[in-house]
């Protein structure tokens, strides 16, 4: 868990997140993982009692993650949201702003580096899942 | 024109410090080539045939005289002296150092420039009609609501990695001069019955190997929803759009695949999520934008006539000068199609010299155009003459626009990794054994282009001739395609038959403007004749 970066107050979550097939079976997980190119919004009955969910990329090039990840945040999800598999520094940026607030990567991330490039962008031109502001917005009061 | 404020810039400022750290960590071993390729690409630099290809952004193709003279100091200084201007309004140098592109964005962001996504699996630089502002026949100037899709589209979090490439075309006329249904998205902005301003929306369309029109997605988006919408087609896009096979992983094959029908549905449904998420700028913002592209300050009371006594100025103003919304003004095109010359290049004095033109002639405004050629915007009638005589000087004043020798063509073999066939000597015995003027111009309206591989960037599906090369047994083969058009009456070309040997195919085309000649009617345009008559006695005549 040590190389997990996250960006809560709370205390890490550390049961392992089941697969959704498992997590329809026991209605009692707190946890649970989506892969690739499953179907995010199948979870939006159950947004409230859930505490974490991990999103895995199994290639940092396969995008759908970020879609999930905004969908969950647009339907209210507040809890853990975890980004999991090959997670790179410099994909790290898209991932914060689509709601994404903690990262497993499956090769270490450079702490000062992942800080450096997180601190790099101070505007942003869109409304994300992040809560930043976009230039639209500051142009216009 | 546009013009960046301390926000604009900033972000352009940052993304050339963000480049620089991203080559600095490759240079030293920190991140892998495979790491490194999409973030190179999201700065527009492929690994080419020979060295690094850059790829500059122009969004919706308009450029100051300033940003002009930019692209020649970067061609003298980065590369070879030259450019090549692009069918999506870009400009594209073929000899850069990796280690000197971090100097070279920051050149072009000193400028409001950039490379920013040209390239790699995101949204792409936005075209737009290279007449816009100035023609008679647009609802509204598209590019305000371009540059609002610019900015929207650059660094968004969620579309960065998309299934493949993704490119948008604005346009506000009925006629389409920017082949908008052969894009990812095409935009016709419209007016409705109650003069609101809105979005009709293609979706699906593309050219490379499975070419598609786009169908209609939706007739009507009002303007203040066109980010919202957006976004709901390319998260459908995203979420959906096939990643197990690059060739089917563009948009266009998701429609097909869904069916138009479902795939509306899908962003009809993501459309009403997404229009409680605050995703669209308000009122103000757009305003804001339009106010740039304010009408130059156009002088009133000008006459209309023009002094057409020198012949060769006659045919080019013919040929190469189109109607101006103002009277006493007229929109004039350079043409990039120089005899012998390589389509869509020129050379850095050549660069300068349009900027020049742009300033002097043009309200400091020119534009590239989809068949890679420049265009000034805002010229008075009364100065056309000087203007040409400057172009003739300088080897820019050829009056074959949309003739036949007005080709459009890829780099092919000459640069391209990815191509079978080169298109560069092709389009150039193409264009010699045309030459003479008058029976380009007897010939009339002839868009014919080249692609040097089945990717299609020499847009051959959309040429009423088109030509594609391939590679037959190890030797370039050229197949020939009659009867596409990238325009209002947009179609795809069909292939005639087997394919000929590079001397063969210019004999080929011969062929076929034979039968059109004996054959056409009144008026008719080569691709009419083809239409009424269908491809047999094409056929015929290419293979008895």
């Amino acid at each position: 868990m040590d190389d997990i970066l996250r960006f809560r107050d709370d205390e890490a979550y550390e049961e392992p997140a089941v697969t959704l097939d498992s997590f329809f079976d026991q209605s009692n997980a707190t946890a649970v993982r989506l892969e690739d190119g499953e179907d995010a919004r199948q979870l939006i009955p159950y947004l409230d009692r859930l505490a974490m969910i991990e999103i895995g990329f199994s290639n940092f090039g396969d995008g759908r993650g970020y879609s999930a990840a905004r969908i969950l945040r647009e339907h209210g999800y507040a809890g853990e949201l975890r980004a999991q598999g090959d997670v790179l520094v410099d994909q790290l940026d898209f991932m914060r702003r689509c709601g994404f607030d903690s990262f497993a990567p499956e090769k270490p991330i450079n702490a000062a580096d992942a800080k450096k490039a997180l601190a790099r962008w101070e505007e942003v031109y869109q409304n994300a899942a992040d809560g930043r502001k976009p230039i639209w917005s500051k142009r216009h009061g | 024109m546009y013009k960046y404020d301390n926000y604009d810039q900033k972000m352009v400022d940052t993304r050339v410090e963000e480049f620089r750290d991203q080559v600095e960590r490759r240079i030293a071993g920190k991140i892998t080539e495979q790491q490194f390729t999409p973030l190179r690409l999201k700065n527009g630099l492929y690994l080419q045939l020979h060295a690094y290809m850059l790829r500059v952004a122009i969004p919706y193709g308009t450029l100051n005289g300033e940003q002009m003279r930019m692209l020649a100091h970067i061609a003298r200084k980065y590369d070879r002296d030259y450019g090549h201007f692009t069918t999506r309004q870009n400009i594209q140098y073929n000899w850069i150092k990796l280690e000197e592109a971090p100097d070279l964005l920051a050149d072009l962001a000193s400028v409001e420039m950039h490379a920013i996504q040209t390239s790699g699996n995101c949204i792409r630089n936005i075209s737009s009609d290279q007449f816009a502002g100035a023609a008679a026949d647009e609802v509204v100037d598209p590019r305000p609501y371009a540059e609002l899709l610019r900015q929207w589209s650059s660094f968004h979090p969620e579309f960065n990695y998309l299934p493949r490439k993704f490119k948008f075309a604005v346009i506000a006329s009925d006629e389409d001069r920017a082949a908008m249904r052969l894009h990812d998205i095409g935009i016709q902005i419209v007016k409705d019955g109650w003069d609101k301003v809105g979005a009709r929306f293609y979706a699906g369309g593309g050219m490379g190997r499975t070419p598609m029109i786009a169908p209609l997605i939706r007739d009507f988006v009002p303007i203040e929803e066109l980010i919202s919408y957006s976004e709901a087609i390319l998260r459908v896009y995203n979420r959906y759009g096939r990643r197990d096979n690059k060739y089917k992983a563009r948009i266009k094959i998701l429609v097909h695949e869904m069916g138009a029908e479902k795939f509306i549905e899908e962003v009809e449904a993501e459309f009403a999520h997404l229009q409680g998420q605050n995703i669209d700028a308000p009122a103000a913002e757009l305003d804001r934008i339009i106010a740039h592209f304010d009408d130059p300050a156009y002088e009133t009371g000008l006459s209309n006539d023009i002094d057409r006594s020198d012949p060769d100025f006659a045919v080019w103003l013919d040929q190469n000068v189109d109607a101006h919304k103002q009277p006493g003004y007229a929109i004039a095109t350079i043409s990039l199609k120089p005899l012998g010359g390589i389509p869509g290049d020129a050379s850095s004095a050549q660069i300068d010299i349009m900027a020049d033109l742009a300033e002097q002639y043009s309200f400091d405004e020119c534009r590239v155009t989809h068949s890679q050629n420049i265009v000034l915007p805002h010229v008075r009638k009364a100065d056309l003459y000087a203007l040409w005589q400057r172009l003739d000087e300088a080897g820019l004043a050829s009056p074959n626009l949309d003739l036949i020798s007005d080709i459009i063509a890829c780099p092919g073999l000459d640069y391209c990794s990815l191509a079978n066939a080169r298109s560069i000597p092709l389009a150039q015995k193409i264009a010699k054994r045309f030459a003479d003027i008058d029976r380009q111009k007897e010939l009339g309206e002839l868009k014919l282009k080249i692609s040097g591989c089945i990717n299609a960037c020499g847009h051959h599906h959309a040429g009423h001739i088109g030509i594609l090369g391939v590679d037959r047994k190890g030797t370039e083969n050229y197949q020939l395609l009659l009867g596409g058009s990238g325009a209002q009456d947009v179609s795809l070309a069909k292939i005639t038959g087997p394919g000929f040997t590079e001397d063969g195919i210019v004999d080929a085309i011969e062929t076929v403007t034979d039968v059109y000649v004996a054959a056409r009617q009144d008026g008719e345009r080569f691709v009419d004749t083809y239409r009424r008559l269908g491809m047999d006695p094409f056929k015929e005549a290419l293979y008895g």
